[in-house]
């Protein structure tokens, strides 16, 4: 499982204020922290607040991209500023993210094929999140015959079983498990999966602690990339324990730093 | 409806390791060798290119060994004196790709050969012989420590593979690669976890994954083969998933594992029902170099000449590609 570095967004006060002054440095920093931290792909997320989201989407990657060479993930349910973005992308990059509703997927996996990108798909459509695992892997379903009809390969279609706080929705937290295991199912080769992993959180008063066991648990059910806070070291040593119990990466006394350096 | 062949998909691939330098290069080497490179499992051209075939290397001493069965002395006897022109009977009579030199001599037990009389040996060895050298120690980490320094000095340029380096003794020996700028052999007890630990330590004192061949430590046909061939499994599958740690070439000592076992040894008259001593153990040796290469081995290490020249044809018919793959 890999990191998707979750700190690039407009949500946090320090970067929504470094977007309302121009001022690239927060942002800077935090690429290179999340990098240092083992991250492989960068979240980019524009926040609510910003005005002009296609502009802001274009300054935030290129800034990004003057002091990191990972690749990006363009999160945003603008498309247009997921195009901007994609326009100007040094790498392959990731979209975040398509639910299953037409026409979205159309004008998503179109960008996609056109940018060599991969995509993010939420187990979602008009009617809300899922209450059941059944009902997200059917939606699963759907992204998967869509992604296909497009052309793009499995391998970069990464599905959102959507993951609730557990506090609030504790009833979800099966579900989501039985999902990324069924999901693994749908084709061969199969797609993968991606969860937000702080939502698992949200509301708590252990949200560390909570985060890396979720994370730790979803290794162990197929779980192959999650949205999070690289320089969390709890989580990311959590992680590479995970992937030695589940024999995907094989042991050795220097386990932690290694899957942290082999992310680059 | 046709045949479709299911392929396995790899993130990644062995990476490769050149031996030897030309004059070009900074060194006196006819040739280079490359080892390793391969994008698939052993032999799979279909899934992936092995664009390195796995190469054949002669065992050379520079003290005449008192241990090897008499049926050597057809092919060595006169030469077990001099390992210069040892290892040039094994380069132009048994086409050996390369030459390994075991410094037996500095055996503090035995000769107890100094470093700068080890040194002169691997410097003869150099000037009669155009093929890239693969050195040994005596096998005592104490000793070795002096020798193998002095040797990478003196052979300063050649690009030679020197071992051993072990989990509990390789800061000397990666430090004389890094100066002199030679390759390194990492040896592992028959243990992924230590081999891969191994391999992390020595790039974390800065000698480069490139210049590492693995010696993951094996046995004969009948002594345990299977558990080094196991681990060379798990090594090979790791690096093709992406385990840059686990991504080096690989070294074998067939030779001397074979001919220090009764089936190679005991005379026809001791066991009646095992058939002629040499052709047993030639086809011994032969058979466990077989094996290891469909595990991932790059470099066998053989001692017979006839059973290096089987390998060798072996291998040739292991690089053809059949109709499925081209």
């Amino acid at each position: 499982m890999f990191i998707i570095g979750e700190r690039i967004n407009g949500m946090f006060k320090d970067i929504a204020q470094a977007i309302r002054d121009g001022d690239p440095r927060p942002i800077q920093e935090w690429a290179i922290k999340q990098e240092a931290g083992g991250a492989r792909y960068l979240d980019i997320n524009t926040g609510p607040a910003a005005k002009d989201q296609v502009k802001t989407m274009r300054w935030l990657v290129e800034k990004t991209q003057e002091v990191s060479n990972l690749p990006l993930a363009l999160d945003s349910t603008n498309y247009d500023a997921i195009e901007a973005g994609l326009e100007i992308c040094k790498h392959p990059a990731m979209i975040n993210s398509v639910p299953a509703e037409w026409p979205k997927m159309e004008r998503v996996f179109t960008m996609a094929l056109k940018y060599n990108a991969a995509v993010i798909g939420l187990a979602m459509n008009e009617q809300g999140i899922p209450k059941d695992a059944d009902t997200r892997v059917a939606l699963a379903m759907e992204l998967v015959a869509a992604a296909d009809s497009y052309g793009l390969p499995m391998e970069d279609l990464y599905i959102d079983p959507l993951v609730l706080p557990c506090n609030v929705g504790q009833d979800h937290g099966p579900e989501v498990m039985q999902t990324l295991r069924q999901v693994k199912l749908l084709a061969d080769p199969s797609p993968r999966t991606v969860v937000g992993l702080s939502n698992i959180s949200q509301g708590t008063k252990n949200r560390e602690l909570i985060n890396r066991i979720f994370a730790a648990m979803g290794v162990a059910n197929g779980l192959d990339a999650a949205v999070a806070d690289a320089c969390d070291h709890e989580l990311i040593e959590a992680i590479a324990t995970a992937r030695i119990i589940m024999n995907l990466d094989i042991y050795c006394d220097s386990y932690v730093e290694i899957y942290r350096k082999q992310q680059k | 409806m046709a045949f479709r062949a299911l392929k396995e998909k790899y993130r990644s691939k062995v990476g490769e390791v050149v031996l030897g330098a030309t004059k070009e290069q900074g060194g006196t080497r006819g040739y280079t060798i490359t080892v390793g490179g391969e994008s698939a499992l052993p032999f799979l051209h279909f899934e992936g290119e092995i664009p390195n075939r796995p190469v054949v290397a002669l065992e050379v001493r520079d003290v005449a060994p008192v241990d090897w069965h008499a049926c050597f002395s057809r092919y060595y006897g006169d030469v077990f004196a001099d390992p210069v022109a040892w290892a040039k009977k094994c380069v132009e009579e048994f086409a050996a790709d390369l030459i390994v030199l075991r410094l037996e001599g500095a055996d503090p037990d035995g000769k107890d050969a100094s470093p700068e009389d080890c040194a002169k040996v691997v410097q003869n060895v150099l000037a009669a012989v155009e093929c890239p050298l693969v050195v040994f120690g005596c096998g005592k980490p104490e000793k070795d420590n002096k020798v193998l320094p002095a040797v990478a000095e003196a052979a300063v340029g050649e690009n030679l593979l020197i071992g051993v380096a072990e989990q509990e003794n390789y800061k000397s020996l990666t430090a004389a690669c890094m100066v002199h700028k030679h390759n390194i052999i990492a040896q592992s007890p028959i243990d992924i976890n230590i081999c891969k630990q191994l391999n992390i330590l020595i790039t974390e004192m800065n000698l480069p994954a490139n210049r590492i061949v693995i010696d993951p430590t094996i046995a004969a046909v009948g002594y345990g083969l299977e558990y080094g061939y196991s681990i060379m499994e798990r090594a090979r599958n790791g690096a093709l998933q992406g385990d840059s740690m686990l991504a080096m070439p690989m070294i074998g000592n067939v030779g001397y594992e074979v001919w220090r076992i009764k089936e190679a040894n005991s005379s026809i008259e001791d066991f009646p029902g095992w058939g002629e001593q040499e052709p047993r153990g030639i086809l011994w040796e032969a058979t466990t170099a077989g094996a290891l290469l469909q595990a991932g081995m790059n470099i066998v290490v053989m001692r017979h000449p006839k059973a290096a020249a089987l390998v060798k044809e072996n291998i040739s018919e292991l690089m053809q590609k059949t109709e499925l793959e081209n």
